[in-house]
């Protein structure tokens, strides 16, 4: 279990890296949008993870109001940026 | 005996959301635009989420964390693509997208004949 | 000025919308106690009175088979289209040159505005398709899909979706979108008929449902 929780920690880190890396260089405001959306998610999937390894549902709430409130960092900036007017 | 199968399930599912976040983060960097971006941003955390709470929802069987566990996974579920297709869809209204790593672009191509009906 | 029988009607539609939200306030709490729902009933009515939304018309059918199999076969697809996904990000070769995405128009037959969001949902949380735009007069979802390199990728894609329709219309579409499906279909057959006779070897292959999708799809290329 202990190799099992490592390399889970090892993928995690990384795939957060990356989108973090996305977040500095992203060269428009919607890479950023994005990468930071992927930063949540895999902040989400780690929180979960490790309740699953430590046999505890603790964070679950947070889980819930991450996956509830995620979106609207997006949906702000979507807003914000508009585009063409959609009636 | 069935402790083991129990850390041996666990384990899998574990290993297998942090595969799909990685494969999230390292899309991110590796895809060429916006749009294709959105496709490896979005989705597969949904796999890794799944996964990550069927295996606590089966670990601590109560009412409680299942129903719980469904109303993240169902939230997750509808809020991501909302939010994909808001950044899509400015992506593709304000022209921050390739448009030479597309074979076609039937919207772009309703938009200038006018005929849509909005 | 609505008569009576047309506002009780009116309730009677919302009446599922209002159950759900109590549902979802007894699944937020994780209990399912008196005290939560009444609370949970008293918060349902509030909210939908105070944040006041344009009724959804409700198809006020539902079969749960239909739905069983369109939930088995979407989640499914969620695993499938993640794993590949997955792949096109990690896979070690460097990405092939060249176009490899395309953005399309899916003509839905459907002229129900919850049919048409649900299957753009279903078609979003599928991985490999985003929904860019949709068109609520034509029914028409414009999707961006990742990996397709030929017309003939992006026609199956086209096909898969209105398969996607047909799952969901067959498990929460009203009677009106069951006789479209029907409609379009008897359409379709008129047309693979004629196509027989012009020497249409599609035609002559087995008549499952993505063949009709397919023959439907070339009918209303046909028409514009």
């Amino acid at each position: 279990m202990g190799v099992v929780v490592i390399v889970a920690a090892v993928l995690f880190g990384a795939g957060g890296l990356c989108a973090v890396y996305r977040i500095i260089r992203g060269p428009s405001v919607l890479d950023r949008v994005i990468a930071s959306d992927v930063l949540v998610a895999t902040v989400i999937c780690a929180l979960g993870a490790e309740m699953a390894i430590n046999r505890h549902v603790d964070t679950l709430p947070v889980l819930l109001v991450l996956a509830l409130f995620a979106v609207l960092g997006s949906l702000a900036v979507g807003r914000f940026l508009g585009g063409k007017e959609h009636s | 005996m069935s402790a083991v199968i129990g850390d041996v399930v666990t384990a899998v599912l574990v290993l297998s959301a942090a595969l799909m976040c990685l494969a999230a983060g390292v899309g991110l960097l590796r895809f060429p635009d916006v749009l294709s971006r959105l496709h490896a941003a979005t989705k597969p955390q949904i796999f890794g989420l799944i996964a990550v709470t069927v295996d606590v929802a089966v670990n601590n069987f109560t009412l409680g964390t299942v129903t719980l566990s469904v109303a993240i996974v169902a939230f997750q579920a509808l809020t991501a693509p909302m939010a994909a297709h808001l950044i899509a869809r400015v992506a593709h209204d304000t022209d921050r997208f390739r448009p030479e790593l597309l074979v076609v672009d039937e919207l772009g191509r309703a938009n200038r004949r006018g005929d849509r009906g909005a | 000025m609505t008569t009576r029988a047309e506002r009780r009607a009116a309730l009677l539609n919302q009446l599922p919308l209002w159950l759900g939200l109590v549902l979802l306030w007894m699944l937020l709490w994780g209990s399912f106690s008196w005290l939560n729902l009444l609370t949970g009933a008293l918060l349902a009515a509030l909210v939908s009175v105070v944040f006041y939304l344009p009724a959804v018309q409700l198809s006020g059918r539902i079969s749960p088979a239909g739905a069983l199999a369109f939930l088995l076969r979407l989640f499914g697809d969620i695993v499938r289209a993640s794993v590949q996904v997955a792949w096109l990000a990690l896979r070690p070769l460097r990405r092939p040159a060249g176009p490899d995405s395309a953005i399309i128009a899916v003509p839905l037959r459907t002229r129900s505005d919850l049919i048409l969001t649900w299957t753009a949902v279903a078609t979003s949380i599928v991985p490999g398709s985003i929904v860019i735009d949709t068109d609520r007069v034509s029914s028409t979802l414009y999707l961006h899909v990742l990996n397709v390199r030929t017309h003939a990728q992006i026609d199956r894609f086209r096909v898969s979706v209105l398969a996607t329709e047909r799952r969901i219309v067959r498990a929460f579409g009203s009677r009106e979108d069951l006789e479209r499906l029907a409609l379009g279909d008897a359409v379709a057959a008129v047309a693979a008929a004629t196509g027989a006779v012009a020497g249409d070897a599609r035609a002559a292959s087995a008549r499952n449902d993505d063949d009709r999708d397919r023959r439907n799809l070339d009918d209303t290329g046909k028409e514009t």
